[in-house]
């Protein structure tokens, strides 16, 4: 009788199931044990079994078989992710200080592009036909800085004007800044017209090289090189300097940094500049690497969101996991579908962004609330 | 609780109003003003009831709108993209809202865990990765769309008919959700939103409760786009991508992200702004002033952009807060003795 009372009493209601609770623990082990099964299912795909006689048609080969296709496709996934990385540091440095969500960061992205593009067509003195010979590295940094900076100034224009009276209220500073693009937006269509257009990138960092037999251009590891630059300046910014500690202290603990006398609304500014400023130097990086259009904001702002969610919101570790991971992830997809389903390369970004929810729901390096 | 009485007065006599529209208003106000401003207003509805109710703030209900589109394009074209199995538009329905009741049951369990901005985040993501999808994969679309969808032969030719159905349908969704939110389940929500830590721990399944709402929202928005669909003919990605997701969200926060009617106020306020901006006096001239034309009709985005932002600095709960603010203040002026204890029945006269 009271061997039936320990072993009901044992038992724990879980859903529909009663299980007892070294059941229960290694339930919640099978999702991990799916997800590291995948990853292994893949990486196994993409080392050894891609494209052979008896598997399914890539575009690119297995890496033992064909190892300058694969160090193509990882340089691509980490070239890209340097781009990814400069766009969603400034967001995830926003949100991490300010708690604001700003929807904006795509259109500060387009409007640096464009603002750059002008420039260096008047910098270079030509409307059309730009060649890599005509651009020397000053008329592609000077555009950068000055399309960056006029984003950053616009960012703390917002910020000042519209957010900073609303601190504290997420969803009403997501709205405005909603608001802020849905007009931005708009009047850079107007101003600018629908059509794709490209800044170009210096001569001297465009050659071609030989890598495993393949030709690459040298300008993406130029962009990454950059990326990097930013990213080890951010760090230092942020961990060496006394501004840096205000703002990691603000980040953990606002009313504390308050009360020790610090003008937080002016950390804010900074903050909102350097995040802005990123942006829209993603934003003529990006028009440099693959051109802007219509459209071109959401897709960034969806690139940068995707960055946080799977990094952790206001994490600058997490930017860089979170850029590596979708990085490669949609280098890799495409060139390692099978030839006919490369289409549902799409799929994979969700695929990612929903393991990574399933085990951490605030992102790799986000903190709990 | 004569504050209720009032509202319910107020939404049963545009409701008499809204009957007896098509008999007065031209077709060309009906079909394209208020059809159009009866299925947004359901579709912003999910928006409403899922922040109002849940605390969710979704931007993934448009997708759900258009997943229904989509389906039913797929299954009722027959030529053209897609999949083009061309079935009789009713049978369509049923499968298309079971398709889509089953996205939002998968999507809103991925996303159940997050809670505020992340949530929002998230959900815009899906409505992204939506857009991307049925324009990659060219199996059930592509950037072209699906084209040629018949609607019923019962609605064919008959804008009035496909009115009184967006009627019902918001009606129903009206009376439905409020109904909801005094049933167990909605009740739970509601604790849900105000404190999970505690319902949790009281022991209510958070998550579930969330996803079951989420599915319930996208089964309502999945309604809208079946409407939507027999309205159009036609759907292609273009249409659920990031700006019309986050129209359908400017039109709940101009109406008022908490009051439910709000969702139909702000799709009036949005249709309407959209077909008459230029006949507005002083918006249509100061267009001409300006050069070129900055905010004539082709710059709509930009007027409803402002709008939205001089909404949310002036009152963070829209128009239908606008609304019940002026009545109350009415109310204050006349009844000499209003206590603030109406006021507070007002406001939470919501739930």
């Amino acid at each position: 009788m009271t061997d039936v009372a320990t072993r009901q009493a044992a038992k724990v209601k879980l859903g529909l199931l009663d299980l007892t609770p070294r059941q229960i623990i290694l339930m919640r082990r099978i999702p991990v044990v799916i997800i590291t099964a995948l990853v292994a299912f893949a990486l196994a795909w993409i080392l050894f079994l891609a494209d052979r006689s008896w598997t399914a048609h890539t575009s690119a080969g297995s890496a033992i078989a064909e190892p300058g296709e694969f160090i193509v496709t990882l340089l691509d996934g980490i070239t890209f992710a340097g781009l990814l990385f400069v766009v969603a540091s400034g967001f995830t440095l926003i949100f991490g200080l300010m708690r604001t969500v700003n929807m904006a960061h795509g259109a500060f992205f387009l409007l640096a592009a464009y603002i750059a593009i002008d420039l260096q067509q008047k910098f270079v003195g030509k409307t059309r036909n730009i060649q890599n010979e005509d651009v020397t590295m000053l008329k592609w940094f000077g555009p950068l800085l000055i399309g960056a900076a006029v984003a950053a100034l616009l960012g703390v224009v917002m910020q000042q004007l519209f957010l900073r009276w609303n601190q504290g209220q997420d969803l009403r500073q997501a709205i405005i800044t909603v608001a802020v693009t849905v007009i931005l937006a708009d009047q850079l269509l107007f101003q600018y017209g629908g059509l794709a257009r490209r800044v170009v990138w210096p001569g001297d960092a465009v050659h071609f090289f030989e890598i495993f037999g393949q030709r690459y251009a040298s300008s993406r590891l130029f962009m990454l090189g950059i990326s990097i630059i930013v990213g080890i300046s951010l760090w230092v910014w942020l961990n060496r300097t006394r501004m840096g500690m205000v703002i990691r202290a603000g980040v953990d603990d606002q009313e504390m940094v308050r009360a020790l006398g610090i003008n937080v609304a002016v950390v804010f500014g900074i903050t909102f500049f350097v995040g802005s400023f990123l942006a829209g130097m993603g934003g003529v990086m990006g028009a440099s690497f693959s051109g802007v259009a219509l459209g071109t904001d959401g897709q960034w702002l969806l690139n940068s969101l995707i960055v946080v969610i799977i990094g952790g919101l206001g994490s600058i570790k997490g930017a860089v996991a979170g850029s590596l991971l979708f990085g490669l992830v949609s280098a890799f997809a495409p060139a390692y579908l099978p030839a006919d389903y490369t289409f549902y390369s799409i799929i994979f970004t969700l695929v990612v962004l929903a393991i990574v929810l399933a085990v951490r729901p605030n992102g790799l390096y986000g903190r709990n609330e | 609780m004569k504050s209720l009485d009032l509202r319910t007065a107020a939404v049963a006599v545009s409701c008499v109003l809204l009957v007896l529209l098509p008999l007065v208003g031209s077709d060309f106000f009906i079909d394209f003003v208020m059809t159009r401003t009866l299925m947004l207003g359901l579709a912003a509805s999910t928006v409403v009831f899922l922040s109002a109710y849940g605390g969710m703030d979704s931007l993934a209900q448009w997708l759900m709108f258009g997943i229904a589109g989509f389906a039913v394009g797929n299954l009722v074209a027959d030529s053209g993209r897609g999949l083009k199995l061309d079935w009789n538009p009713w049978t369509a329905v049923p499968v298309a809202l079971i398709i889509v009741t089953i996205a939002a049951l998968t999507l809103g369990a991925l996303a159940a865990r997050s809670t505020g901005i992340y949530f929002l985040m998230l959900t815009l993501t899906y409505a992204v990765i939506g857009f991307y999808f049925f324009g990659q994969v060219t199996t059930f679309s592509g950037f072209g769309g699906v084209t040629g969808i018949d609607a019923p032969d019962f609605f064919l030719g008959h804008p009035k008919r496909l009115y009184y159905a967006a009627l019902v349908l918001s009606l129903g969704a009206y009376v439905g959700f409020r109904a909801i939110a005094r049933t167990p389940f909605g009740m739970a929500l509601q604790g849900v939103r105000d404190d999970p830590v505690r319902m949790a721990s009281l022991g209510f399944n958070v998550s579930l409760h969330r996803t079951l709402a989420f599915t319930l929202a996208g089964f309502v928005a999945g309604l809208a786009g079946v409407l939507n669909i027999w309205w159009n003919g036609q759907i292609d990605p273009t249409s659920i991508g990031i700006s019309p997701t986050l129209d359908l969200f400017i039109i709940a926060v101009i109406g008022g992200i908490i009051h439910l009617e709000g969702a139909w106020l702000g799709a009036f306020v949005f249709v309407g702004a959209n077909i008459y901006l230029r006949d507005i006096p002083l918006l249509g001239d100061i267009g001409g002033v300006i050069g070129e034309r900055i905010l004539a009709e082709e710059r709509f985005n930009t007027v409803i952009g402002i709008v939205l932002l001089t909404i949310v600095l002036v009152s963070p709960d829209g128009l239908a807060g606008i609304i019940a603010r002026t009545r109350e203040r009415l109310r204050n002026r006349s009844g000499a003795n209003s206590t603030s204890t109406v006021a507070t029945g007002t406001n939470e006269s919501h739930n």
